[in-house]
């Protein structure tokens, strides 16, 4: 179906089963030990190899040597691949570079080698045992100093034009009599899964069966058949459990394409995970930014010139970070200029990572918010409410919002949190050695829209089966699936089973951009409104007038249970959701606002947050427990990019020197402390037949911005460079 | 119970066990390809009771717990998030006490009670941990899941045997079952999720209950 104009009344605005807060459907398997993630998948491939992956260790030059010999008479050793005998591989369109070094290598841990042995521990003592020699060639590693010969990067459907320019922000911000310019860093961050990137691979025949941990599955088969040259109707994906993913498992990575080679060599499956050190170097990561926003005000608080200048830096130029996004859209005022410029480096691959763009972009434009707010001596949440719009400052009032609740978060939030009583004045609040701060910043995050495909099958005792190729990789996906199926079809919940995440299903919007939930449930939508239609027509009623509950279908007076109806042979639809022009005629994000109270320590300059709160609005919510615990998980991670998560860059050898979990800090439980997550009603008929939005990335939106200004209240300091550790507050402290 | 081999044994087999970086890697800096010596990687017999089952196994001595139980016996509930004691998926109880799997060898479990997450509870008779984390979505992706659930489960019986934590302030007396006591105790157990605040509920839950 076609999904051209807002949503009327619909089957789902029945919410018997729709927007209650159900258990997840797969959470006995998960809690229990039994939901099969990639790697475990023992049954599918019981005979499975091992391989260990070497990276490269260097970042850009050329293999001078490549000695297998030792490798391969090691213990238990069935094969070595390396470029020599992999055979040609391509790069595909989704990759920055090549998934296989050599005999160049592009960056630092870019895959040399796959060691494939009976046992993991003999391929991972072969790969001890390769002898490798490399030139090395000089590189750019440093963004500060690769950023005078950024350029402007090219245009991508999904986030328009690199440059936007309205008005004439030099002058309007010139003619400003309050103004703010300020600098901010935000550093490469991982996404640090807590499941390493895994796949198992098998030919059967010249057909290629890949068990992987993937979040988009018809991207999968596309970028394995683009990089192996094979027909993708001979690749086969499946997925079902993925462990985490943020956005680094959107595109296959080595792990797929070695244990695909892996298997080719030693004509046996092979299975291949990351070792959790790998995968800032060898896989993706979220690319640093240098951001400068210049904001400029009237003495009453009305923005009238906003700049947000972004620059990033990826390897081969690949694509740029899209910080800028949320400053096209937040605030209102006449001059506006946003900028992108994309430097190349020859660091691993930068690419998206939950919120893409926004999520380090309020880091920068949220912070100046509060900058100009001191400079007006105005409160900053009087100053946000005042500049607030209901369409897109871009393109003018022709362009609405389709829903925004900006004003209602940020009043709602001030009220729940207690913002009256937060001291205006910076470092006036102290307990013992901590000095106390408060903290807000806005939340906008883009709630992209994209097709999605479901098939929904009932039998003859009216339980529906849905299959669609979309993912859950945490996010919920299986349970309000079920849930918009159920409520569809007027079925009990336990009556539905939900297949995801297998190649062979109809293709669904996958999982990212905070598209997942809304899109791949709007197509499910499709399908039950076609097998309805399918329903009634075999019972030779007119649709229009039959109502579907408690597993039953009544017209006319007449009654009968929907199994019965299906018959013996069931009936089965297929259907699709395109969205057509619904994001070009509204402008379609989801808006919150976080406030935060926190203590520095004023010894050691070390922050704790002591209190988290974030008030949402993101259309209906289809789960309120899976959709709170995807705002709170983001929470979680925005704390994370504010006070510890930063990959270091070594610019002399090019590498994250920071690999693995003990080295690069995530939020562990002491870090966060009970977090209160408030979801305001708003249902968005402009957006989906579901009148949902996107939940899963709003939440890391501006919570590291609260974070800052809730230091700034703290202490008087004014950080700008992420993260904010002890070391970079204890200079500035005041002496003890 | 005596090992079936001697300590010298098995260091000569363990050598580079967690085998993270690679050695023999050179940048511009050619040498001769020495031949190694190649001893052939001792196995082991190694009796576990696992989940209140005796296995015998025959093992690499490299093996490690958690790939024994994850590789060999096919319990893949026990996760694997980083192989060096960084992150706690692979948190299993021997003789009752919480420790990361992937740090320990399989073959020194001689004997040993292991109990996995597999050994709390099933779907069809789940633990009250493990139901308690369902009810308060203490879990998003479900991949550090099983590894909380065995820290929360140690975790409590600590706090019930009065080991004290590093953000216990009285030594002497009985501890309270505070957040910060299951912040403090659970924070080897990451969850990039973020499911923490609902973690923290579905533990407290729990405790009460026990209390
Ligand atoms: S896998 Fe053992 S602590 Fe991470
Ligand atoms: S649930 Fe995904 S890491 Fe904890």
């Amino acid at each position: 179906m076609k999904f051209t104009a807002p949503a009327e009344h619909n089957p789902i605005d029945q919410l018997k089963v729709v927007g209650h807060p159900h258990d997840r459907i797969d959470g006995r398997a998960k809690v229990t030990g039994t939901a099969a993630y990639a790697y475990e998948r023992h049954q599918v491939a019981p005979q499975a190899a091992y391989g260990y992956m070497l990276g490269s260790a260097i970042a850009v030059g050329k293999i001078t040597r490549l000695d297998t010999s030792q490798a391969e008479k090691a213990p238990g050793v069935l094969g070595v691949v390396t470029y020599k005998n992999a055979g040609r591989l391509k790069k595909s369109k989704s990759h920055a570079s090549r998934l296989l070094a050599g005999p160049n290598v592009e960056h630092f841990d870019q895959a040399v080698a796959l060691v494939v042995a009976e046992t993991f521990e003999q391929a991972r003592e072969g790969a001890k045992r390769l002898h490798i020699e490399y030139t090395s060639w000089p590189g750019r590693f440093d963004l500060a100093a690769e950023k005078v010969r950024a350029v402007p990067p090219k245009s991508n459907p999904m986030s328009g034009p690199p440059d936007t320019r309205v008005g004439d922000f030099e002058s309007g911000f010139a003619q400003s009599p309050v103004q703010v310019d300020s600098t901010y860093t935000t550093p490469d961050q991982s996404h640090m899964m807590m499941e390493p990137h895994a796949s198992i691979a098998a030919w059967h025949g010249d057909q290629l069966l890949v068990w992987t941990s993937n979040q988009m599955i018809a991207w999968a088969v596309r970028d394995l058949s683009e990089t192996l040259s094979i027909s993708p109707q001979k690749i086969h994906v499946s997925s079902p459990f993925i462990g985490g993913g943020f956005g680094g498992k959107l595109w296959i990575r080595a792990d797929a394409v070695l244990a695909a080679l892996g298997a080719r060599l030693v004509k046996r499956p092979v299975k291949v995970a990351l070792a959790r050190h790998q995968i800032p170097n060898n896989t993706t990561h979220r690319p640093a930014t240098i951001q400068r926003v210049r904001l400029g005000a009237s003495k009453d608080g009305h923005i009238q010139a906003i700049a947000h200048d972004t620059t990033s830096g990826n390897l081969n130029g690949f694509r740029e970070e899209r910080a800028g996004s949320q400053s096209r859209l937040l605030y209102a005022g006449p001059n506006r200029l946003i900028t992108h410029r994309l430097a190349t480096l020859d660091l691993p691959e930068g690419n998206a990572m939950r919120a893409p763009g926004e999520a380090v972009g309020h880091l920068a434009s949220e912070v100046a918010l509060d900058e100009l707010a001191v400079q007006l001596k105005m409160d900053p949440v009087e100053l946000r409410l005042l500049n607030d719009i209901q369409f897109d400052p871009e393109k003018g009032p022709q362009r609405p919002f389709s829903s925004r609740k900006l004003k209602e978060c940020l009043s709602e939030g001030a009220r729940r949190f207690g913002w009256e009583r937060r001291h205006p004045q910076p470092g006036q609040v102290r307990e013992g050695n901590w000095l106390i701060g408060h903290g807000v910043a806005s939340a906008l995050r883009n709630s992209p829209t994209l097709e999605s495909a479901a098939r929904v099958r009932i039998n003859s005792s009216g339980q529906l089966t849905v299959e669609t190729d979309m993912t859950d990789i945490g996010t919920g996906s299986y349970t309000i699936l079920a849930q918009t199926a159920a409520e569809m079809l007027g079925v009990p919940l336990h009556h539905v089973t939900v297949k995801l995440a297998e190649s062979h299903f109809p293709v669904s919007c996958g999982s990212g951009g905070q598209f997942g939930g809304n899109s791949s449930c709007s197509g499910v939508y499709a399908a039950c409104l076609r097998l309805r239609n399918a329903l009634a027509h075999k019972a030779g009623w007119d649709v229009e007038t039959t109502t579907f509950s408690d597993g039953h279908m009544s017209s006319a007076g007449q009654t009968r249970s929907l199994g019965e109806v299906a018959g013996p042979k069931g009936l089965s639809a297929q259907d699709k959701i395109e969205f057509g022009d619904s994001q070009k005629k509204w402008v379609q994000a989801s808006f919150g606002a976080h406030f935060v109270e926190l203590g520095v320590h004023r010894i050691s300059g070390e922050t704790r947050v002591r209190r988290l709160l974030g008030v949402f609005a993101c259309g209906r919510i289809l789960n309120p427990k899976t959709a709170r615990s995807q705002l709170l998980g983001a929470m979680a991670m925005g704390l994370g990019a504010a006070l510890m998560e930063g990959l270091a860059v070594d610019t002399r050898y090019g590498n994250f020197v920071n690999h693995d979990l003990a080295e690069y800090h995530v939020p562990v439980h002491a870090d966060i402390p009970h977090t209160e997550v408030v979801i305001l009603e708003e249902l968005d008929d402009k957006s989906s037949p579901l009148k949902a939005k996107g939940v899963g990335e709003l939440g890391i939106c501006g919570l590291g911005a609260a974070i800052a200004n809730a230091i700034y209240n703290a202490t008087g300091v004014r950080l700008r460079d992420y993260p904010f550790t002890p070391d970079r507050l204890l200079s500035q402290l005041p002496p003890v | 119970m005596q090992s079936p081999w001697s300590r010298r044994e098995f260091m000569a087999t363990s050598a580079g066990l967690t085998g993270g970086l690679v050695a023999s890697q050179l940048v511009s800096a050619p040498s001769p390809a020495e031949a190694v010596a190649q001893p052939t990687p001792a196995h082991y017999p190694v009796t576990l009771n696992l989940n209140g089952q005796t296995q015998t196994l025959e093992l690499d001595a490299r093996t490690s717990l958690l790939d024994a139980l994850r590789e060999h016996v096919h319990l893949t509930g026990t996760k694997k998030g980083c192989d060096h004691g960084q992150c706690g998926a692979c948190t299993v109880l021997v003789n009752g006490r919480r420790i990361n799997s992937c740090l320990t060898l399989a073959v020194m479990h001689q004997g040993d009670q292991i109990t996995t997450i597999e050994g709390l509870g099933t779907p069809d008779n789940l633990h009250p941990m493990q139901k308690a984390f369902i009810r308060h979505d203490g879990f998003q992706c479900g991949y550090c899941t099983p590894g909380q659930i065995c820290s929360a489960v140690g975790a409590l019986s600590e706090l019930e045997k009065g080991i004290p934590s590093h953000v216990t302030a009285d030594l002497t007396g009985p501890i309270p079952v505070s957040q910060a006591e299951l912040r403090e105790r659970l924070s080897g157990n990451i969850c990039r999720c973020g499911a923490y605040s609902n973690i923290i509920e579905a533990v407290t839950e729990v405790a009460g209950e026990n209390g």
